[in-house]
């Protein structure tokens, strides 16, 4: 570690507001691809991608991240001291995976001094006017529609495919929407071009940054015992 | 002392949330938040409560045992963390914040079996483990019977609870009284007012054809409860405090008789207890008498220590450091049902 041992632990960032651009990692695990990916970013200049892995890991994500985040800075031959921020999806998605990336984002910051940013993983996925559709299992869909612009108009939330009107055009996985839709939707997936697009915002201004709080959207399966039954019945 | 690895170690496997730093065998520091308050309503833990709340603290957690040993996360020479056994959702929660921590400050890390660590944690307090020792451990997740040859590097099984964990039956037996949960405190309180041979309850695969060293505590749960229920229908009062002794030492007398066997059997004369149910009183005083009549060391750290924390994860890497074990593979995860013989995971 090449750094001064009395650098504060808390999670202050170290960097300064007015430097030109920055170098951020970043995650994304609510969907079963994970992505790792870094960029250059500048107010003035816009997000470089600089490399991207994007690893198929459906359940695993807490096996596959730390090795993708290893990859995509060899690929671009830089180091974790090279990092200025790290940006990651805060879903909504199924919710072990999706703490996997939201704690690894978080560890990582806390231990290089980082600053970290939260995005709402479906902004993330796809361009311009669009419905995003993901899985939600329990034959629900997680959704969210976004305007000309792109600025996300409603959503996310979480609901049954009948229960919604989806304004064209929908993009997502077009395997799971086939499955679960029964139709035909534009491919689109998580990129860090759209992680960086998402938390553009927030990365000129850091102040602006909320706390690292994952999108669940439902409450914890858990239901009070209404009347405790005779244990020896049980 | 001071050239010895200073060991971060994460624990996440259930509802506390631990980190731990430890040098050598010196306990620095012991940070523990826990979700049990939100679990009560629901008379057990409920996993995705317990995942949530693993999350929310587990950086400042660390911030707290950093603190309270005056270190700073660059003073970290190895991190350890529970990859097993336990809620798969709870421990995916440490393991991807220890693979995170190990990755930003290019230090090894260990992945370790959650009940090698409860044995871990007595060398804090008692120094190094008598090699070979049994190790009984026992609280609302696990009922196990060990021997342990060499912690760093061989643990065997010799037996297991068959169903219920013996926590689990103290939860079920204070539910049945009107108890608060966990069970395990306010039994061992009411206990202390009742006769512990006011009620024969059972004692579980006590029988000579019965597996000498594994557990049954469902019988026992049952046993109580009809026994409660009987009382009520009649009309009667329920001798909360001798139900409670009664059933706890129905509990102790078994977890111990087969401790000290397993100890005989196995020709070994150290004996370490481990897990919540460890603080229960009468365990402890039912062990401490049996083993001194065989001639048997008894060690059963703190209670504080007893119960999951993230100080014996980081005591379990330490020495896993210190014997030359290597460090995980990248690609680690977490594993709810990781066998004992997996020390390093
Ligand atoms: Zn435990």
């Amino acid at each position: 570690m090449g750094t001064a041992t009395g650098r504060p632990l808390s999670r202050a960032w170290r960097g300064s507001v007015t430097s030109s651009d920055v170098l951020v990692l970043a995650l994304d695990t609510a969907t079963p691809v994970l992505v790792a990916g870094l960029a250059r970013w500048s107010a003035v200049g816009g997000t470089t991608v600089l490399a991207e892995r994007a690893v198929p890991s459906g359940t695993r994500h807490a096996e596959l991240l730390t090795p993708a985040i290893r990859g995509v800075l060899e690929d671009a031959g830089l180091a974790m001291g090279d990092l200025d921020a790290v940006v990651t999806g805060l879903g909504p998605g199924p919710f072990t995976g999706l703490r996997v990336g939201v704690v690894t984002a978080a560890a990582l910051a806390d231990a290089r001094g980082l600053r970290v940013i939260g995005v709402c993983s479906l902004d993330a996925i796809g361009t311009g006017e669009r419905t995003v559709v993901t899985d939600a299992r329990r034959r629900e869909i997680y959704w969210a529609t976004y305007g000309a612009d792109g600025g996300r108009l409603t959503g996310p939330s979480v609901d049954k495919p009948a229960d919604v009107q989806l304004p064209e055009p929908v993009v997502g996985d077009p395997t799971f929407a086939a499955a679960r839709l029964g139709r035909a939707v534009g491919e689109a997936r998580v990129t860090t071009a759209g992680l960086l697009r998402a938390a553009g915002p927030q990365l000129a201004d850091p102040a602006s940054a909320g706390p690292l709080v994952p999108l669940y959207l439902r409450r914890p399966d858990a239901t009070p015992p209404t009347a405790i039954k005779a244990v020896s019945q049980s | 002392m001071a050239d010895q690895p200073l060991v971060i170690g994460f624990e996440t496997s259930c509802d506390e949330t631990g980190v731990g730093l430890v040098r050598g065998h010196t306990l620095l520091a012991d940070a523990l938040a826990t979700s049990m308050a939100e679990h009560e309503r629901f008379g057990g833990v409920v996993p995705e409560i317990a995942s949530r709340a693993h999350l929310e603290a587990m950086v400042p957690t660390v911030h707290r045992a950093l603190a309270d040993a005056g270190a700073t996360v660059d003073d970290v020479d190895a991190i350890a963390v529970t990859s097993g056994p336990g809620l798969t959702g709870a421990l995916l929660v440490g393991v991807a914040a220890a693979k995170a921590y190990a990755l930003a400050l290019g230090k090894p890390l260990y992945g370790v079996n959650h009940l090698a660590a409860h044995v871990a944690v007595d060398e804090l307090q008692h120094g190094p483990l008598a090699e070979p020792s049994i190790a009984l451990l026992v609280s609302g997740g696990h009922s196990s019977l060990l021997l342990v040859p060499d912690l760093a590097q061989e643990v065997q099984s010799l037996g297991r609870t068959v169903d219920d964990a013996a926590g689990e039956a103290f939860d079920k037996v204070a539910r049945v009284l009107g108890l608060p949960f966990p069970g395990g405190p306010p039994i061992d309180r009411a206990a202390r007012e009742g006769d512990p041979r006011a009620i024969g309850f059972p004692r579980g695969l006590t029988g000579p054809r019965d597996a000498p060293y594994d557990f049954s505590f469902s019988g026992l749960k049952t046993a109580v409860a009809r026994w409660v229920e009987a009382r009520q229908r009649a009309g009667e009062d329920v001798p909360v405090a001798d139900v409670a002794a009664s059933f706890q030492e129905a509990v102790a007398d078994v977890l111990t008789a087969k401790a000290v066997r397993a100890c005989r059997d196995h020709g070994v004369d150290h004996l370490v207890l481990g897990g919540g149910v460890a603080a229960n009183s009468r365990l402890r005083a039912l062990a401490e008498e049996r083993c001194a009549a065989a001639g048997i060391v008894l060690r059963v750290p703190s209670p504080r220590l007893c119960t999951d924390n993230g100080a014996m994860v980081a005591a379990l890497g330490s020495r896993l450091v210190a014997a030359g074990v290597a460090p995980s593979s990248p690609d680690l995860g977490a594993d709810s049902s990781l066998p004992i013989e997996v020390i390093r995971g």
